[in-house]
Formats: structure tokens, sequence, C-alpha cells
């Protein structure tokens, strides 16, 4: 026997969460360690469930949309838009250029939004305080947008069945490019202070790799799955509503480590940015609600809808048998599947790193758990 | 004999009542220019410019309930704020002020200031296994690896600070620094020291065992109250401690070129001196994400314990062969130098490389037209 073997020592069991503040919500892992490192990991999940998918199938189509804002709370118009768009799609309506204009510049602006969180948090998460303060100062200007066109802060409910709710405020476009600009700063802000420290590549760089085939297999979506290199992004493989109409790259990273991960995030804000810009310049005057019901009821079939999610490919599979509710309605939440990679990412890993790791997936609970 | 023993204790009471008072001003310092890196307001409202904000958190964890964890044990948990707290008041002993203003200036000075400093470290651990917490032993431990790694660049570096002089005596070294402070000619020992006295107090970006992101407040995590106040206390002493010795050891403490040697000025730039050292490290605080654990230990034992090591060298040879003062200050600033610039090359400039080519290879894509994917 080795002195290993005689010396009687435990893995020690530590509970990470669900009020641990790093754990971005309430998610609960419970990490088996080995001095610093990590032996095991295993998630728990399900302290925010609400029952969403069951609760759509007792509510109309137009009393859903404000359900999928409670999902992914940091990026809500982006949630409304795709029920929108599955429920078009299944009655064929074609919905006016304008509100198609209004929906993509509120949702690009969502994904910077969203991916501003993140770039704060992740900060705080590695350890530096102050990038949380700039980007929420930023994340403060978008939110005033959406707080004027929407009327609400958090839970908009401003997409439609066909549209929009109502025209948008009319000083929109300035207010949008006078935002632009502090965010453009702040970004480029974000590399100076974040991205290429030394400490922070020293704590990011090459913790938690996946490479690209594993990603795929595990389900990853959206950042984190081109952190790992895979050339995939739903608004330029398969172009919904009008994003073939802009000019966008798609930046990819190689390693899909954490460091990727937070790269291509503040990159996409970028593009978001360019693609706000064009969507300015291109949006014309026009209706912004297609002539429907005030009920919907599509018609009796079935369709997939995804979009690119700031989170990554966000489903709704919807069954409808001719009424005013669906008959199912399944969600494919990014976050969740997105979550299935964390003991392959935590393997080996130190105890710092799986704050790291979880915090750069960018999780959402009130999606993981739905 | 009385009258000298009463010396010494009216010395010891205005030394304690001067540094809490020190304490208390760090911690405003601390929130309104933290508060100011990061477009806060900070403290606004108790007193003028939230002046009093120090005073009322002190009276809220004073008159606070003190929580002893069911399980722990109570007796380290007990003990363990005052280990802390008694050896980072017990430095300021010998720390002197002015050139005659001391509580008691020991010719071993300096050996006085390690051996008591190190003397925490036994706190800290006793706090992370008396709490019976998971997260405080984890970061109890750490503790204790970080601040024994960290203690031998310090050591090395006064060692080589001591050999200048060649006295440990702290007048004696601040006296010497007369005509030319020592951060000009030992510009790696002062790096090095003021890294290493960072991370020995726990200080972004080496604040590992108290990271709140991970293990929450670490050693403390289970103390409220009066106990996590000595904590409190002891932490930003220590603080002040770096900071002096960084100002006594480096930047010349009381003395400056054509300023009289007169008490009250010497307290005015010493103090001025530290406090500024002190920003630095808030600096550090407002910037820095935190080191992991093994990165904090590989850097101290690969990077900082080698260049203490090149700087009593280069030290050495210069006293050795007698050679004029500039070559010192080349010797030191080029290896000082030299350090930054491979970090900077081997972190920071690879990644924008990599950075650089990835967004010319996403420029570079073609859009396949005609198949429809949909």
């Amino acid at each position: 026997m080795t002195v290993e073997q005689q010396l009687d020592s435990l893995e020690l069991m530590v509970n990470v969460g669900p009020q641990h503040p790093a754990t971005h919500g309430v998610f609960r892992m419970v990490l088996w360690i080995d001095g610093e490192r990590i032996v095991d990991v295993e998630p728990h999940i399900g302290y925010l469930h609400r029952g969403t998918e069951k609760i759509c199938e007792n509510e109309q189509y137009s009393q859903i949309i404000t359900l999928f804002d409670r999902l992914d709370y940091i990026a809500n118009f982006n949630n409304e838009w795709v029920v929108c768009m599955a429920a078009e799609k299944l009655m064929s309506t074609e919905v006016p250029d304008r509100a198609q204009y209004i929906r993509t510049i509120l949702c690009e602006l969502n994904r910077i939004a969203s991916h501003l969180l993140f770039y704060g948090t992740f900060a705080l998460d590695a350890g530096a305080m102050s990038p949380v303060m700039y980007a929420f100062r930023e994340r403060e200007r978008i939110q005033q947008i959406f707080e004027a066109t929407s009327g609400a802060r958090l839970m908009h409910n401003y997409f439609r069945i066909g549209g929009v709710k109502e025209d948008v405020p009319a000083d929109f476009v300035q207010r949008i490019t006078a935002a632009l600009d502090p965010i453009k700063a702040t970004i480029e802000e974000a590399d100076r202070l974040v991205t290429f420290n030394e400490v922070f590549l020293a704590r990011s760089r090459d913790v938690g790799t996946i490479d690209g085939k594993t990603a795929v297999a595990l389900g990853f979506t959206g950042p984190n799955m081109r952190a790992s290199g895979v050339d995939f992004d739903v608004r330029r493989a398969a172009p919904y509503a009008i994003y073939d109409r802009f000019d966008f790259n798609v930046p990819l990273g190689d390693r899909g480590d954490c460091w990727d991960r937070f790269w291509v995030r503040i990159r996409e804000m970028e593009e978001s940015v360019k693609i706000v810009e064009q969507a300015l310049k291109q949006m014309q005057e026009g209706p912004i609600m297609a002539p429907t019901r005030r009920i919907s009821r599509p018609p009796k079939g079935e369709v997939y809808v995804h979009a690119e999610n700031p989170r990554g490919d966000f489903g709704v599979y919807l069954v409808s048998n001719g009424g005013d509710r669906p008959y199912r309605l399944k969600i494919r939440p990014p976050s969740f599947c997105n979550l299935m990679s964390l003991k392959h990412m935590m393997r080996d890993a130190y105890v710092a790193d799986a704050i790291m790791i979880l915090g750069s997936i960018d999780i959402v609970l009130g999606e993981v758990d739905r | 004999m009385v009258a000298e023993l009463c010396v010494i204790a009216t010395k010891l009471v205005v030394l304690v009542t001067s540094l809490t008072l020190v304490v208390l001003s760090m911690v405003w310092i601390e929130r309104k220019f933290l508060a100011r890196l990061q477009e806060r307001l900070g403290p606004t409202v108790v007193g003028p410019f939230g002046l009093l904000q120090p005073v009322a958190d002190a009276l809220k964890l004073l008159v606070k309930e003190d929580l002893i964890p069911a399980l722990s044990d109570k007796l380290l948990f007990w003990l363990a704020p005052i280990v802390v707290f008694v050896p980072s008041y017990l430095v300021w002993v010998t720390i002197p002020f002015a050139r005659t203003t001391a509580v008691r200036n020991l010719e071993t000075g300096l050996f006085y200031i390690t051996a008591f400093s190190v003397l925490s470290i036994v706190g800290l651990v006793m706090a992370g296994w008396g709490s019976a917490n998971k997260y405080a032993i984890l970061g109890g431990l750490r503790s204790a690896a970080q601040l024994i790694s960290y203690e031998i660049p310090i050591i090395m570096v006064v060692i080589a600070v001591v050999m200048l002089p060649q006295s440990m005596n702290l007048v004696t070294i601040v006296q010497d620094q007369r005509t030319i402070p020592y951060a000009a000619l030992q510009p790696l020992g002062l790096m090095v020291f003021l890294i290493a006295g960072v991370a020995e107090v726990g200080r972004t970006p080496f604040d590992i065992y108290v990271a709140e992101s991970e293990v929450m407040g670490g050693p403390f995590i289970e103390y409220s109250g009066a106990h996590w106040a000595v904590f409190f206390l002891a932490e930003y002493v220590n603080t002040f401690t770096i900071a002096v010795m960084v100002a006594l050891l480096f930047l010349g403490g009381w003395s400056f070129p054509f300023m009289p040697d007169v008490a009250w000025l010497s307290f005015l730039w010493v103090a001025l001196k530290a406090y500024l050292v002190f920003l630095v490290i808030l600096w550090f605080r407002g910037t820095f994400p935190r080191l992991r654990i093994d990165q904090l230990m590989s850097f101290a034992w690969k990077v900082m314990i080698p260049l203490s090591f090149v700087n009593l060298v280069t030290t050495g040879v210069y006293l050795f062969y007698g050679w004029p003062k500039w070559t010192l200050t080349l010797m030191s600033l080029a290896v000082t130098v030299a350090v930054i610039y491979i970090i900077y090359r081997r972190m920071t400039w690879s990644a924008r490389v990599t950075a650089e080519e990835r967004l010319a290879r996403a420029r570079a894509y073609k859009r396949v037209e005609a198949t429809d994917v949909r």
C-alpha cells in the first residue's frame, strides 16, 4: 500500500449554489474536490421551474408572448420573436417590412445588452469588479430605448403575431444613433481593460476547453459553439426574417476555451452594432402590423422555428389543432442545452475555473428551468 | 523605571489610536476612490462627503450579533481574529514616522517586522479550520500557501535593501536615502516588493483566499460583528504597513530634496508617500481580475523568487566591485523592463495576434448562394 492509500483521505463535497453569488441565479452544482482540483460535478436545476410549456397550452396565442419574456429574461425581445415567427409561419402571415426592421433592431440591441451583461458578470467571476459597472452603464442606454419603445424595462411584451404592438417613438432613430457611439467606445474599452489583460488571459486561456466536435455532440449552440470553431450562425446559415439583407461577419474562435467564448461575444457586439446601423438606414415608413384577426387561430399543423438568440439556437416547436391555443408547444432553450457540457468542461479543472466555466457558458436560469 | 513605562504606554496608546484612525481614513479613501474609478459616487450621506461612513460602519459592526457557528471549534474561532490582529499592530512598534519618532527604534527593526508579519498566517488558518465551513477551509489553506510563498521574495528584497546601508535599522535606511531613494537604485526590488506585498495582504489581483466569487470570503465567511471587525482592522493595518514599508524602504521615507528635517514635515511626507502607494494598490483593485491559486504559486516560485535573487545578486555585484550608483540602476531597470516585456509578449501580444488573424478570417467569408438551406 502506498502512503496515499494508507492515509484516509476523502474528496471534499462542496455545494455551490443556489445562493452562491457566482451561479448567476438559482443554479446549484455539487463539486467533489480533491484539494483545489475538481473530481466530479453534479448540476442541479429546476429551482425556477414554472411549467411554461404546459401553461402555453392553456393560453391564447397573444397571451403566450408574455410568457416568453420570462424565459431568457436578459434577451426578452429575441424570445418573443421566435414564438411570433412560429405562429406567423403556421398562418402564412406576411409581416410588414417596417415591423421586421423594428424587430431586428430591437433584437440586435437586446443581443448587445445581453452580451454587455455577460461581459460585466464574467469579469466579476474572474475577480475584476469594475467592468460590471461600465457594462451596466451602457446597458442602461439600451434599456431606456426599450422602455421608450415598449413601455417596460424588462418584460416588454411588445411583439405581436403579425407585427409589433405600436409604432416606435418619433426619436427612435436618434436615440439609437446617440447610444451606439458610447457602446462602441465601451467595447474598445473592454478590449483594453479585460480581453487582453495578462491576468485575465492567464485565467481564461485553455480553461474549460471543448473542441468543435464534442461541442456539437453535447448540444452547444450560439457563441459557445462558435468559440469552438464551428461556423454556424442561424442568422447567416438559414437567414430568417430579413437577416439576408445585412452584411455582417461571424467571428469564430478555435480553441473553445473560456477566453474564446468571451472574445466571440465581445466581437458579436460589434457585429450587432453594424446590423443595427444598417437596419436604421434601410428602415422605411409603413404599416407595423399585418392584417390579422384579433384572436389568432393557426390552421392545423406543426412547425419548428429557430433563431439565433444571444445564448444560442432558440427553437420553438408548435403543434396546432386549429384552435386559439397551441395543442403542444416545445421550447428548445439554448442555455439548457449548453449546460449539458458542464461536466465535460469541468473535468480536472480547478475550483476557481469552475466559476469561470459556468460564467463563460452564460446561462440564464429562467430559460434553463422554464 | 515607572516613568519610562508610562512613556511607552502613552506611545502605544497614541499608536493604536492613530492606526485605527488611519484605518478609518483608508476605508473612506478606498470606497471613494474605487467608486470614482467605477463611475459611482461612493458614500455621500453620512457626514460631509460621506466622511463619517467608516465610523457608521464600525458602529454597525460593533452592535451586530456576534454569531458563532454551532459546529465550530470555539477556541480557535475566538482566538483567530486576535492572532491575526496582534502581530499586525506589533510591527508598528518599530516603524518610524520621523527620524526620532518610533515607539522603540530597534537596531534589527526590519528583521523584527518581517518576523512578526509572518505570524498572521497562523490566525488565518485557525479561522479557516475553526469555522467548520468548507469554503473557510479552502480559503484558510489557500492563505497559508499564498502567504508563505510570498514571504520569501519579500525577505529577499528586504535583504537586498539592507545591503545598501549595511543596517537593519529603519532610521538608518531612510537617512541613507537622503540623496537618492532606493527606488531609483533598485526598481526591480520596488516592483517585487510591491507585488509581493499586495499578495501578502491578499488584495486584488491576489485576493485568492477571500475570493468572493469562489470561496465567498474564505476564512472570514462565518465571522460577523466585532470578530469580523477585528479581521477587517488587521487587514487594513497590514495594507498600510506594506504601503509605509514601500515608502520607507524605497521612496525615501521622510527625506525629500531641499526639505528641512522637521518632525511634522516628516510625518506629512511619509503619510503622503504611503497613501500614494495605497492608491496604487486600490488602482490594481479597480483594474485587475484575480489570479488562480496555481498561477499565483507558480508566479511566486518561478517569477518573484528568481527575480528577488537577481535583485540580491545585482546589489551584491554592485557593492563588491564598488561600481558607481547608476550601474545598479541600469542593471535593475534592464531586468524589470525585460520581465515586463516577456510577460506582455507571451500574453497580451500573442492574444492580439490571434484575434487579428481570426477577424481577418471572418471578414474573408464568402456567402454560398443558390442553395436553399431552409
